[in-house]
């Protein structure tokens, strides 16, 4: 009897501190922000009180999401997001594909170290791996002169290779490969050797046994690491702000400009709900094609 | 074994330099004589001369610093206990709680945060406000880890443990701790690197009241790049490579765990 209260008060002692604090740190100011999109912008930042004194607006509010939706412009970023992360999911996809590869068919005894060179890149710091293209796509750089030399051969105009689509894109691509190679390799490592004998034996050639044996199999890894690169990158707001020109916003621009820019916190609160729902949206649908993918392997 | 085709180690050779060149390059134009970032012109430590008489920088690394010591720590016991938590008890709510702040776009729990500090908490934004945002994003990688240690292990250690009298905290004490001790530092250690690293949330949550090392160089890359930032940057790579040498070294299952 008194084991059954010890152990009652174990387990609180031991789920309580963290469950309180990241409800706290987490959870609340998640919900804070979905109710402050309900609210009107103060009038010197920050958010309107609910209950009023004289002027000014106060209370409950569906403006914001008027406003989002009266503006194409919105929209737009938010597809042209979308786009970029889509973008970088099949480039990072195209790229971890042979790495995992390789590494899932190299001897044991060399996988970890493969494993660890692949994601040590990650382990410095995320700026210095973004300066990096600064530096590389710069215009002064051999790369910028190179191809607008070959550009000048055939009579057209140089170009910007820094500050442009283009350079945010490499950026995303750089900052999250690891994040696919990493579920690829674990899914490829599972495959049992036989199934691809199996069927050699039965006369599929090379591209017949990727296709129809490692592709489908691969697939659970392949949604675990779309989703671990296309969700951070739909929210990145750094890689734009300094690889992208003032033309390349995605929504986590947008959103950091509400916040401590124009200071429209309602809007920006707005801007997050939105974003947050597609992101769930999102992992919903990847939790869904993992779970699939899996029974298809069974 | 089935050997890949040739043509498999060159686009994954390929791969693997497109990973590493750029780094490459930001080291070796650390020791280059010249302002720019853009040809080879000679040896030089200038840069490094110029990084140590920086006070700006030398501030911002202490912050760090600080900062991470004492988020990391903080992070490691409640992540640690959550770990526990997960795996013992089975919590609904828990899971959930541990990998969203992992899972999220950043820029989502740092717009809250910056709203939750001043909107509701009324603090100052400063040390005191990133330290308590980066436990929040740490305490997921700390029980992730803990918990693939712990379901790795054979439950009728614990049991008999139990069935030999001991109690709960003897128990945790002497068995079960000394078994996740290894998972408990690599999760510290990566705790430790993850705040030193963090920029987005950091942004947010950090105000005018104190900057830190990443926030520092961000300002320099978007104001005059300099190769000092290359200098920093070697410098920092140097660091983290040494955490993860150690942390990988601590506990073999982490890079299995960072999947």
């Amino acid at each position: 009897m008194s084991r059954m209260i010890e152990s009652r008060l174990t387990r609180r002692l031991v789920g309580t501190p963290p469950t309180l604090f990241l409800l706290i740190f987490f959870l609340a100011p998640f919900l804070i922000i979905a109710f402050a999109s309900f609210q009107y912008p103060g009038e010197f930042g920050g958010l309107a009180p609910l209950t009023g004194h004289g002027n000014g607006d106060h209370g409950l509010t569906l403006e914001n999401y008027q406003f989002f939706f009266s503006d194409f412009i919105f929209t737009e970023i938010f597809l042209h997001s979308l786009l970029v992360a889509t973008l970088s999911t099949l480039l990072c996809l195209l790229l971890a594909y042979p790495v995992a590869w390789l590494i899932a068919h190299s001897a044991r005894k060399h996988r970890d170290l493969l494993v660890l060179l692949a994601i040590l890149p990650f382990a410095s710091n995320f700026l210095i791996r973004v300066y990096a293209w600064m530096i590389i796509l710069g215009p002064q750089a051999a790369l910028a002169k190179a191809v607008n030399g070959m550009l000048a051969l055939i009579g057209l105009e140089p170009v910007s290779l820094l500050f442009s689509p283009f350079a945010v894109l490499v950026g995303m691509v750089y900052v999250h490969l690891p994040f696919m190679i990493l579920p690829l390799y674990t899914s490829l490592e599972r495959h049992d050797p036989l199934w691809l004998d199996a069927a050699q034996d039965l006369g599929a050639n090379a591209w017949q046994r990727f296709w129809r044996v490692t592709w489908p199999l691969s697939l659970p890894g392949v949604f675990a690491g779309s989703a671990l690169v296309f969700i951070p990158v739909l929210g990145m707001f750094a890689i734009p702000d300094i690889l992208g020109g003032t033309r390349d916003m995605l929504i986590g621009n947008l959103i950091k400009d509400q916040f401590l820019g124009v200071r429209d916190w309602p809007f920006g609160a707005t801007l997050s709900v939105m974003l947050t729902l597609a992101v769930l949206a999102l992992a919903a649908l990847a939790g869904r094609a993992a779970r699939q993918g899996r029974r298809h392997e069974q | 074994m089935r050997k890949p085709a040739p043509w498999v180690y060159l686009a994954a050779a390929m791969v693997y330099g497109f990973l590493y060149v750029p780094l490459l390059i930001v080291v070796v134009y650390s020791f280059n004589d010249s302002r720019l970032n853009a040809e080879w012109v000679g040896f030089t430590m200038h840069w490094y001369q110029v990084l140590a008489a920086d006070s700006d920088m030398l501030t911002a690394a202490g912050h760090s610093l600080l900062i991470a010591f004492t988020a990391s720590l903080s992070a490691t016991l409640l992540g640690t206990l959550a770990g526990l938590a997960m795996h013992r008890y089975r919590p609904r709510l828990l899971p959930y709680l541990v990998i969203g702040p992992v899972a999220m776009p950043e820029v989502l729990l740092g717009v809250s945060l910056l709203v939750f500090f001043i909107q509701v908490l009324h603090l100052t934004l400063g040390m005191l406000s990133v330290i308590l945002a980066h436990i929040t994003f740490s305490i997921g990688f700390v029980a992730i880890v803990v918990r693939v240690r712990l379901a790795g292990m054979d439950e009728k250690i614990f049991e008999a443990a139990r069935d030999l009298g001991a109690t709960p905290w003897q128990t945790f004490r002497w068995v079960t701790f000394p078994l996740i001790r290894p998972g408990v530092a690599a999760g510290a250690l990566m705790a430790f690197a993850l705040s030193l690293d963090d920029f987005v949330i950091t942004f947010f949550t950090a105000g005018v009241g104190v900057s830190t090392l990443p926030l520092q160089i961000y300002s320099m890359i978007k104001i005059a790049v300099t190769p000092e930032v290359n200098a920093v940057s070697a410098l920092l790579m140097l660091l983290t490579l040494a955490l993860v040498v150690i942390a990988s070294r601590l506990d073999k299952g982490l890079i299995r765990a960072a999947s």
